[in-house]
């Protein structure tokens, strides 16, 4: 079994009596994008720090592409890429120099740097704009721009730190799709640090869950689906009573059933045939008007995940 | 050694040059004041390098500074660029050293283009038509060396102060009042020295005396900065 690329072994990290990263343990294979979700102060930004070694644990320990976070951070640095929370970008520069900034520093000969410049910026449309200062870009243009000099010495791994917080929708999903191309096409291995669910959902192979500094769940976003609940069924109609409810919930098929006005919600164990249950409803006096089935979203997963940890 | 000229080659980039014409106003004010006015009113005693002139070689260099080492590291915290910096496989020092070399040549260099531009002003206001050059040639050295370590005063003073400055303009500010403080200190311990003391000594000995003081504090600054200019640290600001 190939060595994951990143794993954890209790790994903590506390501020005075905040815990702010709180016996993690954790692993990430190599070539995937691994979504690290929580909600705001979960301890997702710590985390990243612990991973670069940029801060050092107050207990545990973390391998980061083979290396110990505390002893060998800065063979880890040099062999990853990051963008954290803002941009980091020098706007009195243009996008040339900052990308060539990041070269140099990373040791790339004159050469090499001059064609990934061209490479990045022209698969990211910002060619055209090569010498203009960052500082007179759109947000969503200096975002690209700080992705691709993450990206630029060709790391194996790159750690993203909510790269579309506060980005409209429209803006965040044109980065998002930016952003699977660039990954797809440089194949390193993601850590994505966000509280955007849709984005996990279209970009993360796994995700783990974070709260308040705890790993509460981690796996495939169709395995945690599974384990927090399988197939849901919404019927939209009139006419609903308790005791068809509780007709429901005897049926083996029904794993869980409730009302919310007019909206019988169904959660369905297995693929399980919509027919059976709504000729039920349909004989019981009900009138049906609509029947959805679907899967839990990772948003359900994640909210369910929380209430569960908040219980 | 690489990753200092990165670093040298990034400040000069982001900071001198990047900056527009408003950023070299204050410098080209002040190579003004100090190559053109003063030298042109002074004449002679510019060429003799009277001890105003020499205390101007040494205050000019600090102006600069005040202007420019705010931004060096409170403002990249301040504009969160230093945090990216600092994830990079970049170490401390090449960070460190490389702010601390380019804003020591800028200073520095304002004063020598502002010692040279008033020999020339200095030979044109005589008006008798023979070149001369700085009359005491020890004293020229003493200003060029003092000048030197007065900058690197500033610079590792500014860059400690920066980095204990969550903004850029309290960075300034801290830097006004630390200033302040260094020439009334040393004025106070000028004024407690006995007359005799000081009358016993020449220009030249005197400027080497202050060289030295200079030599020890700029080491010891510049210890503390490097001591202080810690990863774990700076990322926890």
């Amino acid at each position: 079994m190939p060595e994951p690329i990143i794993r954890t072994e209790h790994l903590s990290r506390f501020f005075g009596t905040v815990k702010a990263v709180d016996d993690l343990s954790l692993e990430v294979p190599a070539g995937i994008v691994f979504g690290f979700l929580g909600p705001n102060g979960a301890g997702k930004t710590t985390t990243i720090h612990l991973l670069l070694g940029l801060l050092e644990p107050t207990k545990g320990q973390a391998r980061v592409l083979g290396f110990d976070t505390r002893t060998q951070a800065e063979a880890i640095r040099a062999r990853s890429g990051a963008l954290l929370e803002f941009a980091g970008l020098y706007e009195r520069m243009s996008a040339q120099d900052n990308l060539d900034l990041y070269g140099r520093i990373y040791r790339m000969p004159a050469s090499a740097r001059r064609a990934r410049i061209k490479e990045l910026l022209t698969h990211l449309e910002l060619w055209d704009r090569r010498r203009d200062p960052v500082g007179t870009w759109s947000r969503g243009m200096k975002q690209k721009l700080a992705v691709a000099r993450a990206l630029f010495h060709h790391p194996p791994l790159v750690f993203l730190d909510e790269p579309t917080a506060g980005f409209d929708p429209v803006a965040a999903a044109a980065l998002r799709e930016d952003l699977a191309r660039m990954v797809a096409r440089e194949g390193v291995t993601v850590f994505l640090n966000t509280h955007n669910l849709t984005e996990a959902e279209k970009l993360c192979a796994q995700v783990g869950v974070i709260r308040q500094g705890k790993l509460v769940t981690v796996g495939t976003p169709d395995a945690l689906r599974a384990r927090t609940g399988g197939p849901q069924a919404e019927i939209v109609g009139r006419g609903f009573t308790e005791p068809m409810l509780a007709t429901l919930r005897e049926r083996p098929e029904v794993a869980h059933a409730e009302l919310h006005n007019s909206h019988l919600l169904l959660e369905l164990r297995g693929e399980s045939e919509m027919g059976p249950l709504v000729s039920l409803l349909v004989h019981a006096g009900a009138e049906v008007e609509e029947v959805r089935k679907g899967k839990a979203s990772l948003e359900d997963v994640f909210l369910t995940l929380m209430e569960e940890e908040h219980s | 050694m690489n990753d200092i000229w990165t670093m040298i080659w990034k400040e000069t980039k982001d900071s001198i040059f990047q900056g527009g014409w408003s950023a070299l106003i204050r410098p080209l004010l002040l190579i003004g004041i100090m190559g053109i006015v003063l030298p042109w009113r002074l004449g002679h005693e510019w060429l003799d390098l009277d001890p105003l002139v020499m205390v101007v070689v040494l205050y000019i260099p600090f102006i600069v500074i005040i202007s420019f080492i705010g931004d060096v590291i409170a403002g990249e915290r301040e504009r969160h660029t230093l945090e990216t910096l600092l994830a990079s496989r970049i170490s401390d020092q090449a960070i460190l050293l490389g702010k601390i070399i380019v804003t020591t040549a800028y200073a520095w260099g304002t004063a020598l283009v502002g010692l040279l531009l008033g020999l020339i002003v200095a030979n044109l206001s005589k008006g008798q038509g023979s070149w001369q050059f700085y009359t005491q040639i020890d004293l020229l050295l003493e200003a060029l060396a003092l000048s030197l370590l007065v900058s690197l005063l500033g610079v590792s003073g500014g860059v400690l102060i920066s980095l204990h400055s969550a903004t850029v303009r309290q960075a300034q500010q801290l830097l006004i009042v630390a200033t302040i403080v260094l020439v009334g200190g040393g004025v106070l311990t000028l004024k407690a020295l006995p007359a005799q003391t000081l009358s016993s000594l020449s220009a030249s000995q005197f400027w080497l005396i202050v060289m030295a003081v200079l030599a020890i504090l700029d080491a010891i600054l510049l210890g503390i900065s490097l001591v202080s200019f810690r990863r774990a640290r700076l990322i926890l600001s």
